[in-house]
């Protein structure tokens, strides 16, 4: 079964990861922010179940794109998978605390009377939003910085570097790229789905963190590009083959960031997309329109993905120890009939899966108001 | 070198993260289906009491989902956090059935939970009806990828090891799905849920009864528990997976470990009740047992004979010195010598290649393994009997128990004197525990059963873990189990305050502490 040729497949693969992580960023985007937001926005306990009640009956859903974003990463780039996720294993634990603490927050939080009981599920709903969005930034820039990692001749990898060599200045600086990003996107949500005075308080902070992401992702281009050490494949077997990440060679310098768009001079149009999409949000949200802001915040985020993606391009896993073991779309993907079966399953299946979502979302228009009450 | 605290740590996480998982993924597969019917009689009907009973269990569905969905996405990561040699290994194959079941099922049924507790004002009955009943779907079509993906696991069928790329890759997706043991695990998993969410309703319901609240809502409660309990526990013990025993070499291994078999048996094998497996000696002693019942179970003939483990350990020697030619050749092709002679060679042994990898934990080269080694492998390549013999018989009991608690519960509805069997309704309410006891064992003796492997034949499970340091692992073991133990005390609260709380909870003024009565 062979649709199309293996090399195609791999680049295909590419795009669909991107998509399931754009997918992922936009809604689940605004669900973490709306949580980390949670109790800057919200001062009174009715304001706080306001804005736990206008995520209420989608972000599971939203969640789910990162489900299904780690199952595609795992069936199509298991290489990938695992050497990120094993070297991130800190790191993931915390996101994975904070992501555990979220379902219960929501769902518990308002099931008893008590203060401290709310408070706390309140501070906790924070952490299950500000963690996530922060130490996906941090990961992003690791990627492009590059990770100690290298593979002995049985494709075991062996890590170099801890949770704290993680922390370097530049993945810091990718942390608060992500985090004014999506804080943005949470508090044009809340601008839309929240009542006045949420609504307002929503839109003064989006001006905030619309600013810091301009100031944050301008710098974070400038530092990738021209200070940071990029990736360049040297040689390698053909694109065509089915071959281990031990057989190419690979050099890393100053600039090799800015080689693809030295190639291919459209690849310009995703970092302007996402500057030129937070500057219409801003716009936007000013002008009262939120739902027209949100969604070119949407576009925004998706710009930063194709930024990070195309810069790295064919990189998806850099290693700064050992360049040459680095994993790229062409030696980590899965087999030609694993891609091939997984292209007809998503072909099929995410058509549906993004028609349902639309209804549950138009159902659930309007501003949340007290009758819709769950939490 | 392997460092087995490393492996045992990791192996510790992974099991009690899953049994975690594992105590809210059942009375949601239950619980959804149970919904489902309460909300079909009412559309039907219009009786609004059956609406109540749908909202008032769905909150109770509520309290356990959020669980169940924050405790899965540990066990999703944990194969590339703790098991990235295992994800490198067969991600080609094992990844697959997880992306499809996030794509096809998990979006469903996460989607629509939503529009289930805030859509009953937007939308029509009906349309909300089949909301309920998409998530019922959702969950279980969930389970039959999951189990799909674990199946595989037990017995990988449809790969074959490809060594450009050092691992095993796929040939044929329908293979992976039809297979045999997946299917036999799906009906006795899913129909183990149903009896988890009926016993849950049963024997909350009964709790209502025995305090004489409410009776117009236990009774209904009560009866579609009992009939749709006691259809899904006849389904969990008829189509137990015993049957999926006799697939697969590993599979037999597990079948014989349960049963303390450790000489092979002539056909029809008779079933021991109980008794001692001692694994030291290789006997089980005062073992009690049935002629030719576990040969009829397991077996579904007269004539087949179930391998005894001793006979299993000396099978497997012969195949550990095939996987070492098997890992030989291997060598000469990842040092660049792929002559077809070679080639060859190696595909005559490759199926032996796992067996070969079981040495790894006493040798690294594998081909140097002293007869000593060998030895020691080959013992160490079934499972502890005990253990699987026990919390066999433990599932076994739950559920032949859960059998006389429905069908006396069904009994008594039809002939609508329940209200004054107190002895039964407090059987139901004390009996709420059964389902979880029964799956949680029956969950150990599938994974446990498996062992040495984490992919049957293919994949030892010590060799798959990362190379992560062993702090690390104590590290999330330690916050994950703190973490977890709050949630579940946390969890264990809400569920009791509102499941006494009655119907009440839903705010109608119409039950029991409201001022009205039914």
């Amino acid at each position: 079964m062979t649709l199309f040729d293996y090399e195609t497949l791999k680049f295909i693969w590419l795009l669909f990861i991107g998509a399931l992580f754009i997918g992922f960023a936009i809604t689940g985007g605004f669900d973490l922010g709306v949580n980390a937001l949670l109790i800057f926005i919200g001062k009174k306990d009715l304001e706080r179940r306001l804005i736990l009640n206008s995520i209420g009956p989608t972000w599971e859903g939203n969640q789910v794109w990162l489900i299904t974003a780690g199952g595609a990463l795992f069936a199509a780039w298991p290489l990938m998978y695992a050497a990120a996720f094993s070297s991130f294993y800190l790191a993931l634990l915390l996101v994975l605390i904070a992501l555990i603490l979220r379902p219960p927050g929501l769902d518990y939080r308002s099931k008893l009377p008590s203060r401290a009981w709310r408070s706390t599920w309140d501070f906790c709903l924070f952490l299950s939003g500000f963690i996530p969005i922060f130490l996906f930034g941090v990961a992003f820039g690791n990627l492009l910085s590059g990770l100690g990692f290298h593979y002995d001749d049985t494709l075991h990898a062996h890590f170099t570097g801890g949770f704290f060599s993680l922390l370097n200045p530049f993945s810091l600086l990718t942390g608060m790229i992500s985090l004014s990003l999506l804080l943005l996107q949470g508090a044009l949500f809340l601008q839309l789905k929240t009542p006045a005075p949420l609504d307002t308080r929503a839109a003064k902070a989006a001006r905030v963190f619309g600013v810091l992401f301009i100031i944050s992702f301008s710098i974070g281009w400038y530092w990738a590009n021209y200070k940071l050490d990029g990736f360049q494949v040297i040689s390698m077997p053909g694109r065509n083959e089915s071959f281990s990440p031990l057989l190419k060679s690979v050099e890393k310098a100053q600039g090799f960031w800015l080689h693809n768009y030295q190639q291919y001079s459209w690849g310009y149009c995703a970092p302007a997309l996402a500057l030129v999409g937070t500057v219409c949000a801003l716009l936007f949200s000013a002008l009262l329109y939120p739902g027209i802001a949100l969604f070119c915040n949407s576009l925004a985020i998706s710009g930063v993905i194709i930024t990070t993606g195309f810069t790295l391009y064919p990189f998806i896993m850099p290693s700064s120890s050992v360049p040459s073991h680095s994993l790229t779309i062409w030696d980590a993907a899965s087999s030609q009939l694993t891609l091939s079966w997984m292209l007809i399953a998503t072909l099929v299946l995410l058509p549906i899966v993004l028609a349902y979502t639309v209804w549950v979302y138009r159902v659930m228009r309007g501003k949340v108001n007290e009758k819709d009450f769950l939490y | 070198m392997i460092d087995e605290t490393l492996v045992n740590l990791s192996r510790l996480q992974f099991g009690l993260t899953a049994l975690y998982h594992f105590l809210f993924v059942p009375l949601t597969l239950g619980l959804a289906f149970v919904m489902a019917i309460m909300e079909s009689v009412y559309v039907m009907t219009g009786k609004i009491i059956y609406k109540d009973m749908t909202r008032f269990w769905g909150k109770l569905f509520a309290i356990n989902f959020a669980m169940g969905v924050a405790t899965g996405i540990t066990l999703e990561f944990q194969f590339g956090t703790n098991w990235a040699y295992y994800a490198h290994y067969v991600g080609d194959i094992f990844g697959v059935p997880l992306a499809i079941e996030g794509l096809m099922a998990f979006f469903l049924e996460s989607t629509l939970v939503g529009l289930f507790f805030f859509g009953w004002d937007r939308l029509s009955k009906v349309q909300h009806l089949a909301i309920t009943w998409l998530i019922a779907l959702g969950a279980n079509l969930s389970a039959l990828w999951i189990l799909i993906a674990n199946a595989w696991m037990q017995y990988p069928v449809g790969t074959h090891f490809n060594y450009d790329t050092m691992r095993m890759e796929l040939s044929s997706l329908s293979e992976v799905f039809f297979n045999p043991v997946a299917q036999v695990k799906f009906v006795h998993t899913v129909a183990a849920g149903y009896v988890t969410g009926t016993m849950f309703v049963l024997g909350i319901s009964a709790y209502y009864l025995l305090k004489g609240r409410d009776i117009a809502f236990a009774r209904r409660s009560f009866a579609v528990a009992a009939g749709f309990g006691l259809a899904s526990v006849l389904s969990v013990i008829v189509l137990g997976d015993a049957s999926g025993y006799t697939i697969g070499e590993v599979q037999k291994v597990k079948l014989a470990a349960i049963e303390g078999t450790w000489n092979t048996e002539e056909p029809p094998a008779s079933f021991t009740v109980v008794g001692w497996p001692n694994d030291e000696t290789q006997t089980t002693n005062y073992a009690i047992r049935i002629p030719y019942v576990l040969g009829i179970i397991a077996t579904r003939s007269f004539d087949t004979p179930i391998l005894g483990l001793k006979e299993l350990i000396s099978n497997n020697e012969k195949k550990i010195r095939k996987g070492i030619i098997a890992y030989q050749f291997l060598q000469k092709l990842k040092n660049g010598n792929t002559s077809d002679s070679v080639k060859q060679q190696f595909a005559a042994v490759k199926d032996f290649l796992g067996y070969g990898l079981l040495l790894k934990r006493y040798t690294p080269n594998v081909i140097d393994a002293t007869e000593e080694q060998i030895h020691q492998a080959a013992e160490n390549s079934i499972p502890k009997s005990w253990p699987l013999f026990w919390s066999f018989r433990i599932m076994v009991g739950a559920g032949f128990l859960m059998l006389f608690i429905f069908a006396a519960a069904f009994y008594y509805n039809a002939k609508r004197n329940v209200q004054n069997k107190r002895w039964l309704l407090k059987l139901a309410l004390f009996g709420i525990p059964l389902p979880w006891i029964a799956s949680e064992s029956g969950w150990f003796v599938a994974e446990y059963g498996r062992q040495p492997w984490s992919i049957a034949e293919t994949l030892p499970t010590f060799l798959g873990v990362s190379s992560i340091s062993v702090q690390e692992v104590w590290i999330s073991l330690g916050s994950l189990t703190l973490l977890y133990t709050i949630l579940l005390v946390v969890e264990l609260y809400l569920m009791f305050k509102y499941a006494k709380l009655g119907p009440s909870t839903l705010g109608t003024g119409r039950y029991h502490f409201e001022g009205a009565r039914t």
